[in-house]
């Protein structure tokens, strides 16, 4: 089985500009990501309640020439699509998410996982017509940074789905 | 209870050029007649992200004021942006609720328990520090300018009556025009 170093996630995001990092718990990114960035000065960690929120944040904050990203979980993703329909895909921003695949089995693609609320997934950011990348074991961490300098770039949402847990280290 | 065309009227004296503007539904077509500006984001998708859209413009240029103007029927379907702001605590941040008790741009049907929803304890119980509420025009000329001299976050209750009634021509709120005018002048302050 592969691994996942969160810390070399966490110097993709930092490589690519990130100022801020938005975010409610998720399970798979909790202990690899969302705990050691706790600890960070840069990029400045902001809790929201629910997901939606960050998705405005995140606008704001391009608005403001910042970058950020927004770290959650799947099913935060799904209760947010109006707000990524309406904010990020029809006002055109770079919203960037980070999600973590709630229940995915390890080394399995997300749209052949038996986990309905997994399988889903990719299918609806198609049909949304929304950028994702597979962030599964280390080759794809290097995916990160040019991931987030796109969709500044071109100013459209991103979204990267974090397959397995991270280790912290 | 205040008009609400004069409350605005009454607000915008006190608006500086560099401030950014967060105005929402109603309340957006009553101030962008009130102070027209390019500084005012009216872009904000729907289902009360107003807040949010202003606490992430508050949090990444803290040299500028930000003014929300929210609706109650907008907060109550984003209600936990209050805990977040007041975590995130920018010394920028100024939150108001428009309170008329109706979801006005969709009918006029009221919002729920319309009358007995407390805002202001709401912000208070959010962790708010500074919490005002105005329900008279004359009290609320005379203390508006105080409110937003001081350290944010502060949120306020705007007590108002219905708006008038209002031509709504939803380009001029998110129309790709007005956000890229948007746009270009934030960058250019």
């Amino acid at each position: 089985m592969s691994d996942l170093s969160g810390a070399n996630i966490i110097q993709q995001i930092k490589a690519g500009g990130v100022e801020f990092v938005i975010s409610v718990p998720d399970i798979t990114t909790a202990a690899g990501l969302l705990t050691p960035l706790e600890t960070m000065a840069s990029p400045r960690l902001v809790r929201v309640c629910k997901e939606d929120e960050g998705i405005g944040i995140c606008a704001g904050l391009a608005h403001a020439g910042k970058r950020a990203l927004l770290l959650i979980q799947q099913t935060g993703m799904l209760d947010s699509i109006n707000a990524i329909r309406g904010v990020a895909v029809e006002y055109s921003l770079p919203i960037c998410m980070m999600v973590g695949l709630l229940e995915k089995e390890p080394d399995v693609r997300p749209r052949e996982s038996k986990r309905y609320g997994v399988r889903i997934v990719e299918p609806i950011l198609d049909a949304m017509g929304i950028d994702y990348h597979e962030i599964e074991d280390e080759a794809d961490v290097a995916k990160i940074k040019p991931a987030i300098d796109a969709a500044y770039a071109q100013s459209k949402p991103v979204v990267l789905l974090i397959g397995r847990r991270p280790t912290a280290s | 209870m205040m008009n609400h065309r004069k409350c605005f009227e009454a607000l915008a004296r006190h608006i500086a050029a560099d401030d950014i503007v967060l105005p929402v539904y109603s309340s957006a077509f009553e101030w962008l007649d009130v102070r027209p500006s390019a500084l005012n984001y009216t872009a904000h998708g729907a289902m009360g992200l107003a807040s949010s859209h202003g606490l992430g413009l508050a949090l990444g240029r803290p040299d500028r004021r930000v003014i929300v103007l929210d609706g109650d029927g907008s907060l109550l379907m984003n209600i936990g942006t209050l805990v977040t702001a007041a975590a995130a605590a920018p010394k920028n941040f100024y939150h108001f609720v428009c309170e008329n008790g109706t979801y006005e741009a969709n009918g006029g049907h009221p919002i729920p328990n319309k009358g007995k929803v407390n805002f202001a304890a709401l912000a208070r119980g959010a962790g708010y520090g500074s919490v005002h509420e105005f329900s008279d025009l004359q009290n609320f000329e005379q203390q508006i300018g105080a409110v937003l001299a001081e350290p944010g976050p502060v949120f306020g209750v705007l007590k108002v009556e219905p708006a008038r009634p209002q031509q709504r021509d939803y380009n001029r709120i998110h129309g790709a025009d007005v956000r890229q005018m948007f746009k270009e002048a934030i960058k250019a302050r």
